[in-house]
């Protein structure tokens, strides 16, 4: 093969559709199904990865934490830029998360929160760079992946499913969806290509499920004398079109 | 050409600009050279329109006198200086030729004599007057002085000259004054002219910045924080400060961040001097030199977030000892810190308020309820229960009622 072609082919946003061969040593997500569905046995070192969720709570991020609770306690550098609520202390140490090696960069300009993703991923000194850009442009996605490339840093980039493009540079893309109390998680671009079928992964919260439901309004009213059976409250929820109406739980 | 006149001047060159001499600037560049070049040997003293170093103890340790030197002048080129080095065996010998603007290496005695010889008296540190008196009498140069028998000319002309010589010649001994750094970095540095765009800034900070390097190698210390005055005609001094998370004497680091810093500073009118101020200066481990380079990799990073994001944007997190949740965290080291995670479990993101539930909105509860009660003793009284609930798109929340007033809140997502 022309050097050329060569140096093209192992350019890290190029890849080739005929094998899985030889991928670098992927960080291990901490589910089996996935693992298996990732060319590496894990999420990519040195890449982007994009996550496409239709809306907060789901579980996108119980989805990546055993990964990034490695990096910390490897000492390794975890980053999230701009996210969009206050990323809850007590809940990641719970999660495994050491504190020590999170940073959490509070910015508001667009042009700063791509300057911190693209600096943070290019330095080479952290593990794992989590952004949450409100658009990720295919100018962007190239210039974070290169970043991501030079500084073997594993990228993630949260996207809103309506602002998600058709096509993306980031070597790893998948949707997100809620899919009873697991998360259905859909490689829709994988490095190596191939078509995976979707993983359903328990990132269930450690919690003792009730499985009660109650009517906000009449709970509050006579406290615990109002809890529902649980098919009856679901009729009645999906009539009622300002359900959530206050809370935006979009990206 | 010295001692010509001002009209004289005038004369042959019509667009001949005057400036006056500023001595205290002359000497305030000296002594900001003799401080900075105590990171090359701690025997400086300054002399007269030179900074004297005494590099005979320590050439060795810069492997070489080649190298010692090399490494001199590109510094100085890096302070921005037009200089000469000459390099004699005595102080007064290596003054007469760096003035005489040759950049020689004279070691041995008799080479010293010759060296000097065919260079005029008019160089050395002594009244004009003696020197005029000679020139009148033929004697210009050094060689032609020497010449003269020693004992007419000490009865004749000024003693003075002669001593000057002989110490030149290392004949008199010739202790220096030893120039003793200030101990603390504060310089100044008039702009050549008024400057409204913080790139040309950066471009004068090189200067004082090379300066503080060469004073913390001399200390054998790093900074941790610098304080930049931008001096204004006539409006308030703008002060800009820059915080590094460890000490470091990396010129192109501290400028890399300068750099960030001074993008975000707007500048109320242009800026007419400068003054850097080294306000903490910690000693650094001598194991910085050896085994790792100035700044690790994650430390250089994190700097130049924070020069340009501020120093509230990074936030390292911590636990506090509080029961409310929106206190059992905090963005800051905390006195009251604590280790211990709850024992139920968290949501991961925490809402900046509580945000009021509609009453007609209703939720699958998941887990709980958990009461939490507490606040009495500051004013912040909170008594809750609190749920997990998920939504119909299968959502999770953190969400309380209110125990006070059956009002419902959402507090967390659970990401």
């Amino acid at each position: 093969m022309k050097p050329v072609l060569q140096a093209v082919l192992n350019r890290a946003d190029v890849w080739s559709g005929d094998s899985l061969a030889q991928p670098e040593d992927g960080i291990a997500s901490g589910f089996p199904e996935l693992d298996a569905a990732l060319p590496g046995g894990g999420w990519p070192r040195g890449a982007l990865s994009e996550l496409i969720l239709e809306r907060q709570g789901i579980g996108e991020l119980r989805l990546v934490l055993p990964a990034l609770a490695g990096l910390s306690r490897a000492n390794r550098q975890v980053i999230f830029v701009a996210p969009p609520h206050i990323p809850y202390a007590p809940a990641l140490v719970q999660h495994g998360i050491a504190l020590s090696h999170f940073l959490w960069i509070r910015v508001s300009d667009p042009n700063d929160k791509l300057w911190v993703a693209e600096q943070t991923l290019r330095s080479g000194s952290c593990g794992a760079v989590l952004c949450w850009l409100p658009t990720l442009t295919e100018r962007i996605a190239r210039r974070l992946q290169s970043a991501a490339e030079a500084g073997k840093t594993w990228g993630v980039q949260f996207t809103a499913a309506d602002r998600a493009a058709d096509a993306s540079p980031a070597p790893l893309r998948m949707r997100l969806n809620a899919a009873d109390r697991n998360l259905q998680v859909h490689v829709i671009k994988r490095r190596g290509g191939g078509w995976v079928a979707p993983v359903s992964l328990n990132v269930a919260l450690n919690v003792d499920y009730v499985d009660h439901v109650v009517d906000v309004h009449k709970f509050s009213q006579s406290s615990a004398a109002s809890v529902l059976p649980r098919e009856r409250h679901i009729a009645a929820a999906r009539g009622d079109e300002r359900y959530y109406a206050t809370v935006d739980t979009r990206v | 050409m010295p001692g010509m006149r001002v009209s004289a001047a005038q004369a042959l060159c019509a667009a001949l600009q005057l400036k006056a001499r500023d001595e205290k600037a002359e000497a305030a560049v000296l002594s900001g050279i003799a401080a900075w070049a105590g990171q090359f040997t701690p025997t400086v003293s300054i002399g007269v329109q030179a900074v004297l170093l005494e590099i005979g103890g320590c050439f060795r340790l810069f492997g070489g006198l080649e190298n010692l030197l090399r490494k001199i002048r590109s510094g100085l080129a890096e302070l921005g200086y037009e200089f000469v080095i000459a390099n004699a065996a005595t102080p007064v010998a290596a003054s007469i030729l760096a003035r005489a603007r040759k950049p020689l290496t004279v070691i041995e005695a008799d080479a010293l004599s010759a060296a000097l010889s065919p260079l005029p008296l008019a160089l050395l540190d002594c009244s004009p007057d003696a020197i005029s008196d000679l020139a009148q009498a033929g004697i210009s140069s050094i060689g032609a002085y020497l010449a003269l028998p020693r004992a007419a000319v000490a009865r004749r002309y000024s003693q003075g000259l002669l001593d000057e010589l002989d110490r030149a010649l290392g004949l008199l001994p010739d202790p220096q004054p030893l120039f003793t750094a200030p101990s603390r970095f504060d310089t100044g540095l008039e702009l050549l002219a008024p400057v409204e765009d913080t790139g040309a800034l950066l471009f004068a900070l090189r200067r004082l910045v090379f300066e503080l390097v060469g004073w913390l190698r001399a200390r054998n210390a790093g900074v941790t924080r610098l304080r930049l005055a931008l001096k204004h005609h006539d409006v308030q001094t703008t002060e800009v400060t820059l915080n590094l998370i460890t000490p470091s004497r990396d010129a192109d680091h501290l400028l890399a961040l300068w750099s960030e810093r001074l993008a975000r500073v707007l500048l109320p009118q242009r800026v007419e001097a400068i003054a850097l101020t080294a306000d903490e200066v910690p000693a650094l481990a001598p194991r910085n030199f050896s085994l790792f380079p100035e700044a690790p990799d994650g430390v250089t990073l994190l700097d130049r977030l924070r020069a340009r994001l501020g120093d509230e944007a990074l936030c390292r997190l911590h636990l506090h000892a509080d029961h409310r949740p929106e206190l059992a965290w905090r963005a800051t080291d905390a006195k009251n810190s604590s280790t211990n995670s709850p024992a139920n479990q968290r949501p991961l993101w925490l809402l900046d308020e509580p945000r009021r539930l509609d009453e007609r909105q209703a939720l699958d509860l998941v887990a709980g309820p958990e009461r939490i009660e507490g606040g009495w003793w500051d004013g912040r009284d909170v008594a809750r229960d609190y749920f997990i609930a998920s939504d119909l798109h299968g959502s999770r929340f953190w969400i309380f009622m209110d125990l006070t007033n059956g009002a419902w809140f959402v507090h967390g997502i659970c990401g």
